[in-house]
């Protein structure tokens, strides 16, 4: 696909406010570091303070990397989804793909109980908890999948995926109905989102994840951007339509799988972050877009997770409620002045 | 030429045939369900040659779009076989034949936010890398199509700004950026009021002209076709007739396409004309 004009000064603004927002939320929490100082930890310098040096390396620079990854990786899940499903409204959230996460998660939380023991505890270490929401929502999307060959109509797939949702809901409301309140207590707290408490090993499990599903989303950058056409059209320029679809879906599944995981079902990002970047981006190319959602949602998810710690307070509130609470207006305010959403 | 191949040999091949790039033997379409098939048309025959503007006409429902989908390699054919530069379609892979044919489908593009030229480069995806990056050649092909289709100054324009007449320009500026021998074209007219529909066709005649592409499209234009095409293919309920279009007036085919009662075609003027 042409690029018209270069988009040079774009993502260098975009990658400066990134750092700005990275730097700030390391910054800003229950105890607020001067940036200074920050600066001197990250050249082995080390800190004033022995507990400053403490917070950063261990809490808030894998909270920070967690942010950014989840942040930009569901932004992109977000616009494979919308290209593939040539619908402005889908993403992950949608079409179940997050509800099945959630639905893997419950039943290794409150079906853990069913082990016990020992076994129990092997069942909710961290790889596992990756598995079980990779695996489920990999399980729900495969069956959106297979609607999707069976019906052309992309409204009723959409509608599906959402039925997809109501069942993994109503699954585990069952499931809860069962389990101790320690057990649903602690599902909750992961269905609130989190972006803390990770340990480096996390983040690289998360950036291995992310690697794969952003490398599997640019080699698909050209079929992409042939599927805007319309799958008759791609199809008569030679593109195989069923393999694309798949690694389409690979990919956002390993993404929106793995990052629901590590950080619970975060709603608005996939769906808010490439309407937002649409709109300063004139263009559809994928090989633009793709980085460009990246950036942009890694620095939304910072920013919101800098709100989150309710700077200077003890507080912090859940991601999921400040992702929707700023998502949500985004969204209306772009309908309300443009009219129409495209993808 | 690998063993086993349907490739089809000639004892005689004088310059007509050798010049035939789309054929038809009694084609036979529709569509196959688990109940079995529905045969839309049958007895499909034509051949057309390097360079001809060919229309096809019919009345709705008689199987035109199904035809064009067969030919296009998007759905099988139920019997019969189509040669595409005498080879059979059925041994083109979908990448070998998106370098031989494109597309002009009645569908708009799925995104309206493409601009023209992002949708006019997506016509160069089968020769283009991994990644998509266009050469020099790419960038050349692009603003050929552009010009010859008088969309250059469009470029930068989104698909959601144009009017019917400016998009169907553009889609077709996309096929011939795939610079493929064949393009087809399902109803290019629809839509689009009498100027428009006049300024399609011609276009089209240009393109075949000026480029030696050969183009097929259906259309309900039948006295425009009759005008600008070489050849014509009227498909009827009982008979498909393919002729030079002077040829299938005076041999009254045009006559069997509506029933007799409501429209009848006066040979004298080309034209339809409405019984009172």
């Amino acid at each position: 696909m042409q690029i018209s004009q270069t988009y040079k000064l774009h993502f260098l603004i975009l990658s400066i406010a990134l750092i700005a927002a990275f730097l700030m939320n390391l910054s800003m929490g229950s105890v607020s570091i001067p940036i200074d100082e920050i600066v001197s930890i990250f050249f082995g310098n080390g800190a004033t303070k022995e507990t400053w040096q403490y917070i950063i390396m261990d809490y808030r620079l894998p909270k920070a990397f967690t942010a950014m990854l989840a942040g930009g990786g569901l932004a992109v899940a977000g616009l494979l989804m919308q290209t593939l499903f040539r619908n402005p409204l889908a993403g992950p959230f949608v079409l179940g793909l997050s509800s099945g996460a959630s639905l893997g998660v419950a039943i290794l939380i409150l079906g853990a109980s069913a082990f016990g023991g020992f076994l129990g505890t092997l069942l909710l270490s961290q790889w596992s908890l990756v598995i079980a929401s990779a695996l489920g929502s990999f399980l729900v999307l495969l069956a959106v999948l297979a609607v999707t060959f069976k019906i052309k109509d992309t409204m009723a797939i959409l509608i599906i995926g959402l039925m997809f949702g109501s069942v993994t809901t109503a699954v585990v409301s069952v499931l809860s109905y069962f389990s101790n309140a320690e057990q649903l207590q602690q599902y909750i707290f992961w269905s609130f989102g989190s972006l803390g408490n990770q340990s480096w090993q996390g983040v690289l499990i998360l950036s291995i994840c992310f690697l794969a599903g952003i490398i599997l989303s640019l080699m698909s950058s050209k079929s992409l951007n042939g599927l805007l056409l319309g799958e008759n059209y791609a199809k008569s320029m030679g593109l195989h339509i069923k393999k694309t679809t798949f690694t389409i879906i690979l990919a956002t599944s390993i993404l929106a799988g793995g990052i629901t995981a590590f950080v619970g079902p975060i709603a608005f990002v996939g769906l808010a972050v490439p309407h937002l970047v649409r709109q300063f981006y004139k263009t559809s190319n994928h090989l633009i877009l793709l980085p460009a959602v990246l950036i942009c949602g890694s620095l939304l998810m910072l920013v919101c997770d800098t709100l989150a710690q309710l700077p200077f307070s003890e507080f912090t509130l859940p991601i999921n409620a400040i992702t929707s609470l700023i998502g949500a207006p985004v969204v209306i305010w772009l309908l309300v002045r443009k009219r129409k959403l495209f993808f | 030429m690998a063993i086993g191949t349907k490739t089809k040999t000639f004892l005689l091949m004088n310059s007509e045939e050798k010049n035939i790039i789309l054929e038809a033997q009694n084609l036979s379409v529709g569509y196959t369900s688990k109940d079995g098939s529905s045969t839309i048309a049958k007895d499909i025959n034509f051949s057309i040659l390097k360079g001809e503007l060919v229309g096809m006409v019919g009345a709705n429902g008689i199987g035109k779009s199904t035809l064009l989908r067969t030919l296009t390699g998007m759905q099988k054919a139920l019997s019969g076989s189509i040669f595409l530069k005498n080879k059979d379609l059925t041994e083109y892979s979908s990448f070998q034949l998106a370098t031989q044919l494109s597309v002009v489908l009645t569908e708009p593009p799925a995104s309206k936010n493409l601009s023209v030229l992002e949708l006019v480069s997506l016509g160069r995806q089968p020769y283009t890398n991994w990644i998509g990056t266009l050469t020099k050649e790419d960038k050349k092909a692009i603003n050929y199509a552009l010009d010859i289709t008088e969309t250059s100054t469009l470029a930068n324009r989104k698909c959601f700004e144009l009017s019917d007449g400016q998009l169907q320009r553009v889609a077709i500026a996309r096929a011939f950026a795939q610079d493929t021998p064949i393009i087809i074209l399902d109803e290019p007219t629809t839509h689009l009021d009498i100027y428009h529909r006049a300024y399609v066709l011609k276009l089209l005649k240009k393109l075949a002209a000026e480029s030696h592409k050969t183009i097929l499209f259906s259309t309900h234009e039948i006295d425009l076709a009759i005008q600008l095409t070489n050849k014509m293919l009227v498909m009827s309920k009982d008979e498909n007739y393919f002729n030079d279009p002077c040829k299938l007036i005076s041999e009254g085919r045009f006559n069997a396409l509506f029933p007799k009662e409501t429209i009848d075609f006066d040979a004298n003027t080309g034209r339809f004309v409405v019984k009172r």
